[in-house]
């Protein structure tokens, strides 16, 4: 439905805020961009809108290229981060403008605007002025307004950021179950990890300009392709090292800057004597496992523990990193640390993933 | 909810140890309200000493006028008796006889029959001579009938408008200077009536006034929205320099700027030398541009314009450009946009500048001064003529009065319309 094909942006002449960005959106599918902010997000999401020209390449939209059509023309929804409701005007107003913008009758605008508060479930607001209405309803007029003239695609822009954290997941849950009822296209920005996870379909995380991985959230989470997706996604554990050999059941022999020596998946690492950073989810690293085939065992010094009811975090110092995390869950047969304590450490094999060394 | 009690009133809150909570506030609140009124007593002060007495002093003395009372102490007191009818009886013309003969001798400011011969001069244009050739005179009527006497000295004491107009003197306050400034005056039968087409000036002037006003501050705001426009938006190093060429005429002396429009705009000034260089015009149909209505509008204009401008930048600045952006989105053209999603966000700024542009147009003087020539004049013109050069300080202060009381009008019709909290000044 949507196809950005080697579209590049700068503003000034000088610095690519966009770089070469290739990126295909099904129809019905609900598509978050991630990021940290200044990651181009926003630019990326002003130039499907029309509000910004891409400097190179060209932005297909249902199979036609879009670069010379004006944003009026291109019917695309778009919810701002501020709502942006015409403050001159009641919800009801607001609601009914890209319908008398499309020459609908009076009794038809009233039809829709009826039908899409109900949706939104404001029924008795429509003759109130945006001021006053709270955060979470504004947020739900505006999406309403985005989705009033049934276009196929919306975009949303960080559109919970200024609502507390129980509105949002609430809304979160509004927002998701009407793209389902109405199947349109959703491409919505948030640099809210959670959200994008819970929400989308497929995430596409960006950084510097750059989509780092696009892929489903659970590939994301479990599979990062890059030592920024992996930093960038959850919580992870560094290790760095140096590759000696990568096998052919692709798991490579690192040898850690401590001397130890480990197995690690390769992901992101092919030639021998490149650096990597080993990448391993605290839920997947036990206390004092049982040894099988791949797994991998290191000694670790017990630095800091933190109950925390269903589980217990401890940090400890292993291979010379004194911020390893090890989440020890709180059941019936879990080892009784202690801080100071030295014990041992391990996963398997293909849980840690050897990627590309940023830093190197 | 508070609660409320059988009756149905409010109970009043009352502090731990008794004292009603709004009496506990207003006295912990006391000292600093004190200090509050302290720091604003200055300008309080001077608000008072510049504003409010001679806004004061100028409607008091726009009505009052003691001078027949003063010249003619003990005639003021009895012509009121007269019904009207005929001539007064023969005892007021004694007394009136009696008290020139007294003011004759006087020579005290406001108090000689100059004066009064003045002050009835503004009533009945012409009538100056006969009360100070009767004056010269009366000295020599000493005994009754003074009727006849006077009457043998000058035939117009016969008519009676003349002491009409006296009766109508000889009281402290009068409404004839608002009657002046209207263009109106009293007949010979006491009538108000239009004044003669020949001295109708105050009205037609005023017309101009609101008119010209009108006309400057519309033209204000055609060329200001489109700067505070760019302003709003322009990247904020352009728009910095944008802004010191807006504020640049406030650095300059008006008057020095209003004879830099000379300059420009004379028959042999600049703008006619360039279009007659240029071909344009010929040689002898230069144009006048000047010491006309043209000059007085192009000069005027240029003054005010920042303050068209400032008021508009100040509510632009606050449109964030999404809302422009969010039309689009909804399939709104650009124009579509602007009038149905910007414009009406700029009202209050559009409301502000006017009625300032508007309010400071309608009172502007020096320029109209410069560059007006005779067309081009605007009513403070006439207000100061009146308070400089003819010494009608009561008419300039009815003329006013009227002016302060048409600023008013518009506020309260903006006050309306707008809402006057509604208004962004900056
Ligand atoms: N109008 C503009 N002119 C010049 N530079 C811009 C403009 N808009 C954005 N940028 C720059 O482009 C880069 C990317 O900005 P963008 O708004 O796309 O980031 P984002 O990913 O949306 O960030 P955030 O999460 O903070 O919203 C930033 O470095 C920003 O400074
Ligand atoms: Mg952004």
């Amino acid at each position: 439905m949507v196809r950005f094909q080697n579209v590049q942006k700068s503003y000034d002449g000088e610095t690519l805020v966009v770089k070469d960005l290739n990126l295909d959106i099904a129809t019905g599918e609900f598509v978050t961009m991630l990021g940290p902010s200044g990651s181009g997000k926003t630019t990326t999401l002003m130039m499907l809108a029309g509000f910004e020209p891409a400097t190179h390449g060209e932005i297909y939209l249902n199979g036609n290229p879009i670069n010379n059509v004006p944003p009026h023309k291109r019917g695309i929804g778009m919810v701002f981060q501020n709502y942006a409701l015409f403050p001159h005007m009641s919800v009801a107003e607001n609601l009914a403008f890209p319908l008398a913008v499309r020459g609908q009758s009076k009794s038809e605008q009233e039809d829709r605007v009826k039908k899409v508060l109900e949706m939104v479930e404001l029924p008795e607001f429509g003759g109130r002025r945006p001021a006053q209405l709270s955060g979470g309803q504004q947020q739900r007029v505006a999406v309403a307004r985005a989705l009033v003239f049934e276009p196929d695609l919306v975009l949303m822009d960080e559109p919970l950021g200024a609502l507390d954290k129980q509105l949002r997941e609430q809304m979160q849950y509004e927002i998701k179950h009407i793209h389902e009822s109405l199947g349109v296209t959703v491409v919505y920005v948030t640099h809210d990890q959670s959200e994008a996870l819970t929400m989308s379909d497929r995430v596409a995380v960006f950084e510097d300009g750059i989509i780092q991985q696009l892929s489903s959230p659970e590939e994301l989470y479990e599979r990062p392709e890059n030592s920024f997706v992996a930093q960038f996604i959850g919580e992870n554990n560094k290790l760095r090292g140096t590759v000696l050999e990568v096998g052919r059941d692709k798991l490579a022999t690192v040898k850690l800057d401590s001397g130890d020596m480990v197995k690690a998946l390769a992901v992101g690492v092919g030639a021998k004597g490149e650096r990597t950073l080993l990448s391993v989810r605290p839920e997947r690293v036990a206390i004092e496992p049982k040894k099988t085939r791949n797994t991998v065992t290191l000694t670790g010094k017990v630095e800091e523990l933190i109950y925390l009811g269903d589980h217990i975090r401890t940090r400890m110092s292993v291979a010379g990193h004194t911020d390893f995390i090890v989440k020890v869950p709180n059941n019936a047969e879990h080892h009784e640390l202690s801080e100071g304590q030295t014990t041992t450490v391990g996963w398997q094999a293909e849980d840690c993933r050897a990627l590309d060394d940023m830093a190197a | 909810m508070t609660d409320v009690t059988a009756s149905g009133v409010p109970e009043a809150i009352t502090t731990s140890d008794g004292v009603p909570l709004k009496v506990s506030l207003a006295r912990a609140t006391r000292r600093q309200r004190m200090q509050a009124l302290l720091l604003v007593l200055p300008l309080l002060l001077f608000l008072l000493v510049a504003f409010v007495l001679p806004i004061g002093e100028m409607l008091f003395r726009s009505v009052y006028s003691p001078i027949g009372p003063n010249v003619l102490p003990n005639f003021s007191k009895v012509i009121h008796e007269w019904d009207g009818e005929d001539l007064p009886p023969e005892a007021v013309f004694e007394v009136f006889v009696k008290d020139m003969t007294e003011a004759k001798k006087s020579n005290e400011i406001g108090k000689t029959v100059g004066n009064l011969a003045t002050r009835v001069n503004y009533e009945i244009p012409g009538s100056r001579g006969l009360f100070t050739k009767s004056a010269r005179k009366v000295k020599n009527i000493t005994e009754g009938p003074y009727k006849e006497a006077l009457i043998a000295l000058d035939k117009r004491w016969e008519n009676q408008h003349i002491w009409r107009t006296l009766q109508r003197i000889s009281s402290n306050y009068t409404a004839s200077f608002y009657l002046a400034a209207t263009d109106r005056k009293y007949n010979e039968d006491n009538e108000i009536v239009r004044a003669d087409p020949l001295y109708q000036i105050y009205l037609p002037i005023l017309g101009k006034t609101l008119w010209l006003s009108a006309l400057i501050t519309f033209i204000c705001l055609l060329i200001a929205y489109p700067v505070s426009y760019l302003l709003a938006t322009l990247p904020l190093r352009t728009s910095n320099l944008l802004m010191i060429m807006v504020l640049l005429p406030f650095w300059t002396s008006l008057l020095v700027r209003t004879t830099a429009w000379i300059a420009m705009l004379q028959t042999e000034g600049i703008v006619n030398n360039i279009l007659v260089f240029t071909r344009v015009i010929s040689e002898e149909s230069r144009i006048q541009m000047i010491y006309n209505q043209t000059g007085t509008i192009v000069a005027m204009v240029h003054i005010l314009l920042p303050f068209m401008i400032l008021p508009l930048y100040s509510v632009m600045k606050t449109i964030p450009p999404y809302y422009m952006r969010a039309a689009r989105s909804l399939g709104a053209t650009g124009t579509y946009s602007f009038i149905k999603v910007y414009f009406p966000q700029t009202i209050p700024g559009i409301a502000a500048g006017t009625l300032l542009v508007f309010i400071l147009a309608i009172g502007y003087y020096i320029t109209p001064a410069l560059v007006g020539g005779s067309d081009g004049l605007l009513i403070s013109n006439l207000i100061a003529d009146h308070i400089k050069k003819t010494l009608n300080w009561s008419l300039g202060s009815a003329l006013g009065a009227i002016l302060l009381a048409i600023v008013l009008i518009f506020y309260w019709i903006y006050n309306k319309l707008v809402g006057v909290d509604n208004l962004k000044f900056g």
